[in-house]
């Protein structure tokens, strides 16, 4: 049986309330839902609305100038166009490290799987950086002369993105029965023919997921773009960055919102569609099938090699050593110096880094908690088409955080949060709910198949035995959800130390975490303060490395990470 | 299908209890009330991001004070600026610090400080005032100026340029990385520093000259110095750079071009509302004392307000000293800062 063949799909009697009355999934469902209300629906917006009072009265004429003005289209062709460029390029990349990482066995590939996953959770200032330096004239892949082009940008994209395609399609080519693909060629199909009719088709909904998935990172973009991007060169991200920032022109931000919130909704709408269909596909497939490195594999593995080498390693590399050069020549004094107060930071790093792992625990615990209590909702399989269209929009619901402007919320944030009981607005706390928001949807993706993948006969006949629905959760679901759970703390933890979009608005001076204080060691004078930030996000990016190996080695081999 | 209602339902209550939140845009009491200034047990300071001060000088403040102090800095000058007129019928703080004079006139234009004169402001100290309604206390400065790798301009045999026209003549083509002025304050400073010497509209026939010369422009600082900058860690390919006058302190071999150069100052205020105006005046106070204006420096990056504060030994050896740095009235900042950002981005960028 293979993941093509169709399989009659298993559905109890009462698929919607398998597993539980409607108030179980009620309750489950209440306190997320409240909690993206206050935190995302509510500041999000009211300040949008602002934007449609003019002078304390109702007004369409300033969102309407905005959307006359050209340079607006101009900014939303610039914003569509890097997101599929860089959607596709990750794509075109990611499948032979999918391929490799996922399928193949050779020594080192899970700490291989645990470094792709670095960048995503690298400062983009501190990318933004290495990227100008490698590409400037004089260095190391100046020749190329791509510095400040769009290929520049795209790069930097699939820098980022990379280990999401990896994950997303690796976890389900790593099911894929290959007794498929072995049929094929004993019936004499190349190679190329058999990836081309049998695999590639296989796992075309995990690739479009993961494209939608990439699509919604590069379209959200913000800070490599402005480094990278050079001046002329603007995203609906930047752009209401700038407009909300610096000049409060609220009309305009609320328009350029309202674009961003119809390019991110149509973009979760296919996600969702092809979701749903690799989550059915997931059911039907065989166990994990690795086989060790052949000759066949070299091709993948050289796609690989480059990839990982040239756009991967590279950049992180000369961040790296670029953190070991001092003004007495090659050393640790970077790194000695992160622990002294030197006069340039409110708090040590170290101190940075442990209000770093503070908030990142906190954040996670927010993020776990929530996205068990979603992917137990949105596990459920209602009989009704309109339930399941209405669970997928629920889902879309909870991705929207990842999509939507962080200058959004924050500003948001001020208008709403700011009376008691809710006056959050210089609490520490809303630092961790605002990571929590982000690193929600990757806990959800990472919980969810593993929880769809329980059979709803054996609900049944727990039901049926008269196990009450508190009980067939705590017995069944909780159990299986449990299988997944490294890997989504390992995501949440790894995603809330490196958020800086969102933690840089509400940013505390006295109690700052670790990219903050990169950033401003980046922001001042001095080769000392460049190679102290250098150095510590070589910590940051270990310390991610770490976590994300650590989930790696606790999750259970059949869960797909999104 | 109740399930969805509910759902629906919730999030209408919760949208709604917002909506219903949302202050009335009424005049509320703004500065110059008779009635006792405010106070309470706790102070909450909003500052810009380069805000730093060590633990033990904040600690003093706290000890001394017996304040809960809460510190929020939620990005640069504009948007802490933007803000605290968002939020201006309900302050997000007390106090805040690190407002420039480039955005001064848009924050005493929109109301959000109440005036005070703070005792502790140094003799010397006036002439920094942003105005002479009091709204804003000078804390520090920095002179934003173009900066030359010395030694690069030694080995090729050319003399360091002086001037803003020097900037513009063909020796010096393709030399000059600035930085953008709508992402960055360096940048908006520069910008600034050429509207003075050449006034509106001349600043844009500088910047057509600069533009046909190979003047680059970056987002922000940080890749103007460290990676295009060839006198810095980055060892990029253009010996001019717009940057402060204290950074030769930290890059011996570089200089500052001190006719070039446009003042910063960063002003501390009470905001209008505040809760604990008492603890706000005491904060600004606090700024202006021995302690924090020595520290300013080495944790700022910024020169003190107070003419008689020690300065560092590198920034007494390399900062240039700037006696008579390139002006533009408060007031008129603030009035056409983003007409001349709009400008100037549709000559130079296109």
């Amino acid at each position: 049986m293979t993941a093509a063949l169709p399989v009659p799909r298993v559905r109890g009697p009462r698929a919607a309330g398998v597993g539980g009355h409607p108030w179980v999934w009620v309750a489950a469902a209440v306190l997320p839902v409240v909690f993206l209300a206050v935190f995302f629906a509510w500041p999000v917006a009211t300040l949008v609305a602002r934007g449609f009072i003019v002078d304390g009265r109702p007004s369409l004429a300033g969102v309407q100038d905005v959307l006359a003005a050209p340079r607006t289209w101009r900014i939303v062709g610039q914003t569509l166009g890097q997101a599929v460029a860089g959607s596709a390029v990750s794509v075109l990349l990611g499948l032979p490290g999918a391929y490799l990482l996922y399928r193949c066995r050779f020594p080192g590939r899970r700490a291989l799987r645990a470094l792709v996953s670095v960048p995503f959770v690298l400062p983009t200032v501190v990318v933004g950086v290495a990227f100008q330096s490698l590409l400037a004239p004089r260095g190391l892949l100046g020749f190329l002369g791509l510095q400040e082009s769009f290929v520049a940008i795209v790069a930097a994209l699939v820098f980022f993105n990379y280990s999401v395609v990896v994950r997303t399609v690796g976890a389900l080519w790593a099911r894929l029965d290959p007794r498929a693909e072995d049929a094929a060629r004993s019936l004499g199909a190349g190679r190329l023919r058999v990836l081309a009719t049998v695999t590639l088709p296989a796992l075309a909904p995990a690739i479009a997921s993961a494209a939608a998935l990439v699509f919604l990172f590069c379209a959200s973009a913000f800070g490599v773009v402005l480094v990278l991007g050079g001046s002329g060169y603007g995203t609906i991200e930047t752009e209401i960055w700038y407009q909300t920032t610096q000049l409060l022109d609220l009309p305009a931000a609320a328009a350029l919102s309202i674009l961003q919130l119809v390019v991110v909704t149509a973009s979760l709408m296919v996600a969702g569609a092809t979701r749903a269909r690799q989550e059915r596909a997931l059911r039907l497939s065989g166990n994990p099938v690795d086989a060790p490195l052949r000759r066949g594999d070299l091709p993948a593995a050289a796609v690989t090699a480059v990839v990982v080498a040239g756009l991967l390693l590279l950049p992180m590399g000369s961040l790296a050593w670029r953190s070991l050069v001092t003004a007495d020549g090659i050393g640790f004094a970077h790194y000695v110096a992160l622990g002294g107060r030197t006069g340039q930071l409110t708090v040590s790093a170290w101190q940075a880094l442990l209000n770093s792992v503070v908030t990142a625990v906190a954040a996670t615990a927010i993020a776990v908690v929530l996205g068990l209590l979603v992917s137990y909702v949105l596990s459920r399989r209602p009989s009704s088409p309109r339930g399941r269209r209405f669970l997928r929009g629920v889902d879309a619901v909870f991705m929207l955080p990842l999509g939507v402007s962080a200058v959004t919320v924050g500003f948001g944030f001020l208008i709403t949060l700011n009376r008691p009981p809710l006056d959050l607005r210089s609490s520490w706390l809303l630092i961790p709910v605002a990571q929590a928001m982000v690193a929600l949807p990757l806990v959800v993706r990472t919980l969810l198949p593993t929880l769809r993948a329980i059979d709803p006969r054996l609900h049944e006949a727990a039901a049926s035995l008269g196990a009450a629905p508190a009980r067939i959760v705590a017995t069944i679901d909780l159990p299986f959800a449990l299988r997944g759970l490294g890997l989504a703390v390992g995501f949440a933890f790894a995603t809330s130390l490196g958020e800086f979009g969102a933690t840089s608005f509400l940013a505390r001076p006295d109690r700052p975490t670790l990219p903050v204080v990169i950033f401003q060691l980046i922001g001042r004078p001095g080769a000392e303060n460049f190679g102290m930030a250098l150095a510590a996000s070589v910590v940051l990016a270990v310390l991610t490395a770490l976590a994300m190996g650590l989930a790696e080695w606790i999750r259970p081999r059949e869960v797909n990470p999104w | 299908m109740s399930i969805r209602k509910l759902v629906a339902a919730a999030a209408t209550a919760v949208l709604l209890a917002g909506c219903a939140g949302t202050p009335a845009p009424s005049g509320t009491p703004a500065s110059g009330t008779p009635s006792a200034p405010t106070e309470s047990g706790t102070l909450t300071v909003i500052t810009h991001d380069s805000f730093a001060l060590g633990e033990k000088t904040i600690a003093a403040f706290k000890a001394e004070t017996g304040y809960d102090v809460t510190f929020v800095a939620p990005g640069d000058a504009g948007t802490v600026v933007n803000q605290l007129i968002l939020t201006k019928d309900a302050p997000l703080g007390d106090v805040v610090f690190g407002i420039d004079n480039t955005f001064a006139g848009r924050a005493i234009g929109a109301g959000i400080l109440s005036p005070y004169t703070s005792p502790a402001l140094p003799e010397g100290a006036e002439a920094f005032a942003a105005d002479d309604t009091h709204a804003l206390t000078p804390v520090d400065y920095g002179d934003v100026c173009v900066n030359a790798d010395t030694r690069w301009f030694a080995a090729k045999g050319l003399a360091v340029p002086r001037t803003l026209d020097d900037l513009a003549r063909p020796e010096y083509s393709g030399l000059l990385v600035v930085e953008n002025p709508a992402s960055s304050s360096p940048g908006l400073a520069f910008l600034a520093a050429t509207v003075g010497a050449k006034g509106d509209p001349g600043y844009l026939d500088y910047w057509k000259a600069l533009k046909a010369n190979g003047v680059k422009v970056v987002k922000g600082w940080t890749e103007a110095y460290t990676v295009e900058f060839s006198g810095s860690s980055g060892k990029g390919d253009r010996p001019l750079v717009v940057s402060y006058a204290s950074s030769p302190a930290y890059e011996p071999a570089t200089e500052a071009l001190t006719s070039t150069c446009f003042r910063q100052v960063e002003y501390a205020g009470v905001l209008a509302g505040a809760q604990n105006e008492v603890g706000a005046r005491k904060f600004v106070d606090f700024l202006l004392s021995a302690a924090v204006q020595a520290e300013i420096p080495e944790s700022m990056y910024m020169s003190p307000v107070d003419p008689d504060v020690e300065l560092p030994a590198d920034w007494k050896a390399h900062a240039a000293r700037v006696d008579a740095p390139i002006q533009v009235p408060v007031a008129e900042l603030g009035a056409k800062r983003e007409q001349w950002i709009k400008e100037w981005t549709a000559g130079v960028i296109g």
